[in-house]
């Protein structure tokens, strides 16, 4: 896992997120003062309908969009804070994150196991380890055998693994995944759900799962529930509790 | 990894038929450059092989190439009184277009000051020089007569004993070397009506003369050919080419003959620059002005095609970022293509040329200089091209992936 201070038992503490869209009469409340914690190894499911505020909330945690107000530090590392990012985003997100998005995005023109290599050389790691790992990772996500083929090739399944593969490449701190199984059938999408549970657990990484596949929820460690910006910790047995999702099981 | 070798291979196909549409048009860019070097090397052709130091011609015309220069036979007996004057030669040139085999046929007529100059001193490819002082002609290829072909040029019929290659006029006439006197003859050829009626004109003119009165013998010597009088006979030659002494400072020569009131002289050097800008000036700015719009034309499809194929990829550009990608490695994802598409479109330019330049009807004519300041031109416009993809690529968002 890439190197981060020791204190982070907390993969992620995000506390009073907001980011709005627009201004005056246009202006959207995407996400409200937005508190959370994920702890390592801990894999977090985030419901809610559509136009939530979810998957904004991801984009906020993975410092592709910088929030109007809020403080993110992950690893212990203070990313964001004081409306100003405090990190290089792009070497961060290459060195401590992790992505995966219903749309599998791998690059069409590498092969599955470029597709792995790449975000390693990415991250400056050499040719040689970089393959050995891809190879590696995709043999444990039971792609191996689809390493040469590109993405084109692959059925929707095989691409959701791959993403994985290219995700955990870089051992990240914490992996941020949007409706990843939506383009799968729910046998495809509860062994994904599950991946990420025994990545998480076996990697230590935190894992957040931006999901409205409520079939697959026992794989989860904790559900949270967003609306209308609002993040709050999900009853599943009825109404939704008040509060936020700081409710951390300790690493 | 190089993403740029992995993106070619996906769209292989794509990339050679952009990549032949490229070169083609570097070939016209290529193509171009090669018929203004081309059109230089026609029109300084002769000055250069024929080894004259000077180029005596008709006072204050720009002669025998650039202009029409007459000047009488005996200028070269009077050059080569001239002190430091090794030897003079007679040199007629004039263009002449005959009808043959239903084909238009046009050929810029030398004449050679027979027999010190036989053309020897010609690029001989085939054949032999001339061999005796009438009808024989050294012909270039490009005439595309055979050797041994008997040509009927005026009233005498000539033998093809020779074959020249790449001797072309400044306006890309093929040239057809005889000796000065069968030169005059193709130059100064009349129909035969046309001959009797002016002697018949020159017998009346001096019948009313006293001179003609007192002296039948003009009278009668009017009725012959006006060759056979000297002061009614045409000025015949078209150029004295003077050689000096080795050693001797051809300048000190042309200040001598420069003060004679009947002709100007000039250097070889002279007279190439005279061809060059004279004669070329204009075809060559044309030409160059025609380069340049090509040139234009070719940064504005190459940087289209970039920000097309840059367009294509803008998805997975936001992808890299949000993976963390630095700048370079999706700078060199474009640049690398520009370039690579630039350098294979540069030798389809020059393969396909090699092929297809011989079959222009003027030489073209690539020069290592003129190849390696296009491939340098090729580069930079394939970096200026690959621009507007940079600039573009550099402006998307990672969080475009989420689009």
């Amino acid at each position: 896992m890439s190197a981060l201070p020791k204190k982070a038992d907390a993969v992620l503490e995000a506390s009073h997120l907001t980011k709005i869209y627009g201004a005056g009469h246009t202006e959207v409340v995407a996400v409200r003062d937005a508190t959370l914690t994920v702890a390592c190894g801990e894999v977090v499911a985030l419901l809610g309908p559509s136009g939530a505020g979810k998957s904004t909330l991801l984009t906020l945690i993975g410092l592709i969009l910088p929030p109007n107000a809020g403080r993110i530090a992950i690893g212990g590392t203070v990313v964001f804070d004081n409306n100003q990012t405090r990190v290089n985003a792009r070497r961060f997100r290459r060195q401590h994150l992790g992505f995966v998005f219903q749309k599998t995005n791998l690059i069409p023109f590498l092969t599955a196991a470029e597709n792995v290599r790449l975000a390693m050389e990415i991250n400056d790691h050499p040719t040689r380890a970089a393959k050995y790992r891809a190879m590696e990772l995709l043999d444990y996500l039971g792609v191996g055998e689809r390493a040469d083929n590109l993405p084109s090739k692959l059925s929707g399944g095989e691409q959701q693994r791959v993403a994985v593969a290219r995700a955990l490449a870089n051992r990240p701190n914490l992996i941020l995944a949007d409706e990843p199984t939506a383009a799968l059938d729910s046998v495809r999408g509860r062994q994904v759900m599950e991946l990420f549970s025994k990545v998480a657990h076996e990697q230590n990484a935190g894992v957040i799962v931006v999901t409205h596949d409520h079939r697959a929820l026992d794989v989860f460690d904790r559900t949270l529930e967003m609306e209308d910006g609002r993040l709050r910790t999900a009853n599943m047995t009825g109404a939704p509790d008040a509060g936020t999702g700081n409710l951390v099981p300790m690493c | 990894m190089n993403l740029a070798a992995r993106d070619i291979r996906h769209n292989f196909g794509r990339f050679v038929l952009t990549t032949i549409g490229l070169g083609l048009l570097l070939m016209l860019v290529m193509g171009m450059g090669g018929i203004y070097r081309g059109l230089v090397q026609d029109a300084t052709l002769l000055v250069d092989r024929i080894d004259a130091d000077l180029w005596v011609v008709q006072k204050d015309t720009r002669g025998p190439f650039a202009e029409i220069s007459r000047i009488p036979a005996n200028m070269e007996d009077r050059i080569r009184a001239v002190p430091g004057v090794w030897s003079s030669r007679d040199f007629v040139s004039t263009t002449i277009q005959r009808e043959r085999n239903s084909q238009p046929l046009r050929i810029t007529v030398q004449g050679l000051s027979w027999p010190e100059d036989r053309g020897q001193w010609l690029p001989i490819v085939a054949g032999r020089a001339l061999g005796q002082a009438h009808y024989e002609m050294i012909a270039d290829e490009s005439l595309k007569q055979p050797i041994g072909e008997k040509v009927k040029l005026g009233k005498d019929t000539y033998t093809i004993v020779g074959h020249t290659r790449g001797m072309s006029s400044p306006s890309g006439d093929s040239m057809a070397f005889f000796t000065l006197h069968d030169a005059q003859a193709i130059q100064f050829d009349q129909p035969g009506e046309a001959i009797r009626l002016e002697r018949s004109a020159r017998y009346n003119r001096a019948e009313q003369i006293d001179l003609g009165r007192t002296q039948p013998q003009v009278i009668e010597r009017s009725r012959g050919p006006s060759s056979g009088i000297p002061a009614l006979g045409p000025p015949v030659i078209s150029a004295v080419l003077v050689k000096v002494y080795a050693g001797f400072d051809p300048e000190k020569v042309r200040a001598v003959i420069a003060k004679w009131p009947d002709v100007s002289v000039y250097s070889s050097d002279g007279q190439r620059q005279l061809l060059v800008s004279g004669m070329v000036d204009k075809s060559r700015r044309q030409i160059g002005l025609f380069r340049v719009l090509l040139i234009i034309v070719s940064v504005i499809i190459m940087a289209l095609i970039l920000y097309t194929l840059t367009l294509d990829k803008l998805h997975d550009i936001a992808m890299l970022k949000l993976m963390g990608a630095r700048n370079g490695i999706i700078l060199g994802l474009i640049m690398q293509q520009a370039l690579l598409l630039g350098c294979l479109g540069y030798v389809v330019a020059y393969v396909v040329g090699q092929w297809v330049f011989p079959w222009f009807p003027r030489r073209v004519v690539l020069t290592p200089d003129d190849l390696w300041l296009l491939g340098g031109v090729v580069i930079g416009i394939s970096i200026l091209a690959s621009l507007i993809g940079i600039i573009k690529a550099l402006r998307v968002e990672p969080n475009e992936v989420l689009a």
